[in-house]
């Protein structure tokens, strides 16, 4: 129990209680709005349970499979084609990297085309952001399971998956760095009598560039971790041999799998965030020059 | 001297251009030696390109329906002919999100006070949150979709649980950095009036959080609802099996049908998280 402190005694509390009462509970209509709420809460929250079958029994059977599935991935294996495991992650990472590169070099323009202050026309820069949020709102991995199907299974299927979901991305945030960019360069450039050219290549680039290649890296690093997993679908990578051992059960390989695809992950991380710091870092030491 | 500062001047101005100018050539050969290197193993050149852009543009021309203005209604009703099916998935979808975001926020909340260093009964507890939290949100939530079907049969419960704990893992994370930036002067006080730790969570820190955390939860169940809609690739529930249904059989036009769905869903969803947040947020702002 937490302790009364001894000058304010209960009398007066009961005083003050009656009177200020809604200082110290609520009205009958915030009451009832509660009320109404957190029924509708429990009552649609019981609805998906008993529609998904969230029986105690059921998960407790499941969670007894999980454990029997546990105990088989260690200890984990390399199995007898470890070259295969490591070229499929070599060529995650490359369809990762493509596929970002390609996106900004897309994005770019696309940016410039949606950003308010360097393109002032709102209808077609209305179409554009809308069409990347459609690219965006569709996952990467139905991308994938659609180039799979169009251009056939491998690598070439994840690339374009990746390519084509970043361009949504990468455009919404490149226009955002633009739209942030400081103006008074850009204004002094004018002044001094610099074409529209000259004014973007001096006062906007040397801003924005910094920011479009964190930006870029930022997208690599999550792209590395999604790429992992397009394999399922069929689109070349690790996520390929890893769906693979778990369909055919062989868990300790699968196991393995998933080890490597973590540190890789780690790693990635770290560097890239390493990477982006520094980038940062020199365009605030632009600035000071 | 004017001159000897201006000579000065110059001369370390060209060095640092020369520098910079080194930078630039070493990152651009980096570039240029990953960027071959990565064509290379994605077996990524203008050949394959060559031979995969008509497919592409034919399969694409494919999905899309035949619709005349002078019978629209008739079209559109035989392109969208499986609506209540799949509107009924999309219900499904949204429920298996609202189901996993609940249930792993639920689990983030509890662990978001022992991932938090100031707030943590014991160090070992923090680290032990932590690392559970890291793992949880690395392994991809299709990675653990894939073993719960094994262990759970297909369906949609094998999917939630495997959103859940990528949630928990995503949504622990915040939930332990969102502790960390508290006000610690009410928790101060009210253990200085010796209360135990359950009741100075509840009474110090849940109120300052939960604007936050609510925030958290709706970003969470955006991004939910887009995955819950990948989940029946690997037989986890959902309206990805009808679409993996379409596009394995070829049925082209269900495709594009059900592409149009997902992503007005998604933005609907996302529109509505969006204006809530703001509310939130805005009420938070005036108190």
């Amino acid at each position: 129990m937490i302790a009364v402190q001894a000058d304010i005694d209960l009398a007066r509390i009961a005083a003050i209680r009656a009177r200020m009462p809604r200082a110290f509970t609520r009205g009958p209509g915030e009451r009832f709005a509660l009320w109404v709420g957190w029924t509708g809460f429990a009552l649609l929250t019981g609805y998906c349970l008993w529609r998904f079958n969230f029986s105690p029994v059921y998960l407790w059977n499941g969670l007894g499979e999980l454990g029997v599935i546990v105990r088989q991935l260690f200890p984990p294996s390399m199995g007898e084609a470890p070259g295969d495991i490591f070229y499929a992650l070599l060529e995650t990472l490359a369809m990762a990297f493509l596929g970002t590169f390609l996106a900004a070099a897309v994005a770019v323009p696309m940016a410039f085309l949606a950003a308010k202050n360097t393109f002032p026309f709102w209808l077609p820069r209305f179409g554009v952001r809308r069409l990347m949020d459609g690219l965006r709102g569709v996952d990467q991995l139905i991308w994938a399971l659609i180039f799979v199907r169009a251009v056939g299974l491998g690598p070439l299927a994840g690339i374009m998956a990746i390519f084509i979901s970043d361009i949504g991305t990468l455009t919404k945030l490149f226009s955002e760095s633009i739209e942030n960019i400081d103006r008074r360069p850009m204004e002094g450039l004018r002044a001094s009598g610099a074409s529209s050219v000259q004014t973007l290549r001096f006062s906007v680039l040397p801003q924005v560039l910094p920011m479009f290649l964190s930006s870029a890296l930022y997208m690599f690093e999550s792209n590395v971790r999604s790429a992992t997993i397009l394999g399922i679908v069929g689109a070349g990578g690790i996520g390929f041999q890893l769906s693979d051992r778990i369909r055919a059960h062989y868990w300790e390989e699968a196991c393995f799998i998933l080890i490597i695809i973590l540190i890789t992950v780690a790693c990635i991380d770290a560097v890239s965030k390493r990477l982006r710091l520094a980038i940062i870092g020199s365009k605030a030491g632009g600035r000071e020059l | 001297m004017p001159d000897t500062t201006l000579a000065v001047f110059e001369r370390s101005y060209a060095e640092l251009r020369r520098a910079r100018r080194a930078r630039t050539v070493l990152g651009l050969l980096l570039f240029v030696v990953l960027f071959a290197g990565s064509a290379v193993i994605g077996n990524f050149n203008p050949a394959t390109l060559v031979e995969g852009a008509p497919k592409l543009g034919e399969y694409v021309g494919r999905t899309l329906p035949k619709v005349r203005w002078d019978h629209l209604i008739e079209d559109l009703a035989y392109w969208f002919y499986g609506l209540p099916k799949w509107l009924d998935l999309m219900v499904e979808t949204i429920l298996m999100a609202y189901l996993a975001t609940l249930l792993g926020s639920a689990g983030a909340f509890m662990i978001g006070f022992f991932g938090s260093r100031n707030l943590t009964p014991a160090t070992w507890c923090y680290h032990l949150a932590r690392r559970v939290s890291e793992f949880f949100r690395t392994v991809p939530d299709l990675v653990f979709a894939l073993i719960f079907v094994f262990a759970f049969g297909l369906g949609p419960l094998p999917g939630i649980l495997a959103i859940a704990v990528h949630s928990l893992g995503a949504n622990g994370k915040l939930f332990a950095e969102a502790n960390e930036n508290i006000d610690m002067a009410p928790v101060e006080g009210l253990r200085a009036l010796g209360a135990n730790w359950v009741q100075t969570m509840r009474f110090a820190v849940v109120p300052q959080i939960l604007p936050n955390y609510a925030s958290y939860v709706l970003w969470r169940f955006e991004i939910n609802v887009r995955t819950a809609a990948v989940m029946g690739f690997v037989g986890a529930g959902g309206i990805g099996m009808e679409l993996v249904t379409a596009v394995r059989s070829l049925y082209y036009e269900d495709i594009s049908a059900i592409l149009i769905l997902i992503v007005l869903t998604v933005s609907l969803i996302d529109i509505g998280c969006e204006k809530l947040r703001h509310a939130l947020i805005g009420r938070e702002a005036l108190t």
